[in-house]
């Protein structure tokens, strides 16, 4: 279907700093096979590895000083 | 003579199944209370300016204006919500609290120096937060989610009303986050739900406006600030600010609170709740930023100013929160007004035994 809501490309917004920014629902496949999963209409995908949930954005990648 | 609709409604109405009207504590909160109660007329406008602004008085009367906005109160007329001589009153009480906050409140002088500020972590943090990770015991969680149990029960609310003040991306970033905060459709999922297992995993009492009377005038202060800039599109600007703050600040905040509740055993539902703000704040911090903020000043730049207002204010009456807490909590003291149920305090202790 042309115009069925699937079709539309999924947008993910990228940054120089902070998270990849990801359009809901999202299943993630992890280095071990495992996957997780969700529905939030957008989600934050670390990119700086320092996340203690990952693949999901804490902030750690925040300045501290 | 009050100016509301009743000639129109069953003489009688009132809200029932609501909370109680809180105890007064001082003369505009008991005159507030009275004229709700239908039993006493309202003092003049010019009586606001005879006790202080961030004082218990002043931000009950004021909560309890508010609070005709949310769900009322058992046994009171809900059309007082409109009534003109309450509204009027209010606004004098508003404008007391509105000076106060202008002038205690350090502000940036842009909106990015100002969210640069709070994008930065300080490495040895002294907030409550710091404070209940390094140090909490259950009964200071019990209280901390007492006082917050004000604000969390009815998450989002105050900052839905902004909603029809924006538009275009603004609007669109804003429904989304708000979407978020009500659980994606899902009511096991409403934020304010999710506060309410917190509380019963900490032994409280869910029942909504439970712990006002308990509540310090400081944890008043910062829902009346929610609700002042929620209910005033000419503060749209300060809106919008004050709920950046919240949802930049709130990820790494939560952490340490969730932190706090595995350290003490607290439960799993208390752990939950800031584990998903951890997660949920993550990306509401990138929505509000760009889209929110961006787009609202894309559209009204001139609302700059006034953003940089509603973050740093926020800043202002967290701190004045956190300063209560801490004092009275390393002085070995109860922060609230009344103490918690014995009841309850043995339930929680049975639960995580």
């Amino acid at each position: 279907m042309p115009n069925s809501p699937s079709d539309t490309p999924r947008r993910i917004t990228v940054q120089r700093q902070g998270p990849l920014l990801v359009e809901g629902p999202v299943e993630i496949e992890l280095e071990d096979g495992s996957t997780v999963a969700s529905d939030r209409f957008r989600v934050a995908l670390c990119t700086c590895r320092r996340s203690r949930r990952f693949p999901w954005c804490d902030t750690s990648h925040r300045a501290r000083r | 003579m009050r100016e509301t609709f009743r000639g129109t409604r069953h003489p009688m109405h009132t809200d029932r199944e609501e909370p109680s009207l809180p105890s007064p504590r001082g003369p505009l909160s008991a005159a507030v209370r009275d004229h709700l109660r239908g039993t006493g007329p309202l003092p003049r406008p010019e009586a606001t300016a005879s006790v202080p602004a961030w004082g218990d008085d002043l931000q009950l009367a004021l909560y309890q204006c508010y609070e005709l906005h949310y769900r009322g109160f058992a046994g009171v007329d809900p059309e007082l919500e409109w009534d003109p001589g309450l509204l009027r009153f209010r606004a004098a009480l508003e404008e007391r609290f509105l000076a106060a906050l202008r002038a205690g409140t350090r502000v940036h002088d842009t909106v990015e120096d100002a969210v640069a500020d709070l994008l930065v972590e300080p490495v040895d943090g002294t907030g409550v937060s710091h404070f209940l990770r390094d140090k909490g015991e259950l009964w200071h969680l019990r209280e901390y989610a007492a006082q917050r149990s004000l604000y969390h029960l009815k998450e989002a609310d105050p900052h839905a009303w902004v909603l029809p003040r924006l538009w275009g991306r603004a609007k669109a970033g804003m429904a989304a986050v708000e979407f978020d905060e009500y659980g994606g459709g899902r009511a096991d999922r409403v934020h304010a739900r999710l506060f309410a297992d917190l509380m019963t995993d900490l032994g409280l009492d869910t029942t909504y406006g439970r712990y006002l009377d308990a509540a310090s005038a400081e944890t008043l202060a910062t829902v009346n600030m929610m609700s002042l800039f929620g209910l005033h599109r000419s503060l749209r600007g300060a809106l919008v600010g004050h709920f950046a703050a919240v949802e930049i600040t709130s990820s790494p905040g939560s952490r340490r609170l969730a932190e706090a509740m595995r350290r003490t055993g607290a439960g799993p539902a208390a752990e939950h709740f800031y584990d998903e703000h951890v997660e949920a704040d993550a990306v509401h911090e990138q929505v509000v930023r760009h889209e929110v903020i961006g787009g609202l000043l894309e559209e009204e730049p001139h609302l700059a100013p006034d953003v940089v207002f509603g973050i740093d204010a926020t800043g202002h009456v967290e701190d004045l929160l956190a300063a209560r807490l801490l004092t009275e909590w390393r002085a070995g003291r109860s922060s609230l007004r009344a103490p918690l149920e014995e009841d309850a305090v043995r339930e929680s202790a049975a639960h995580t035994s």
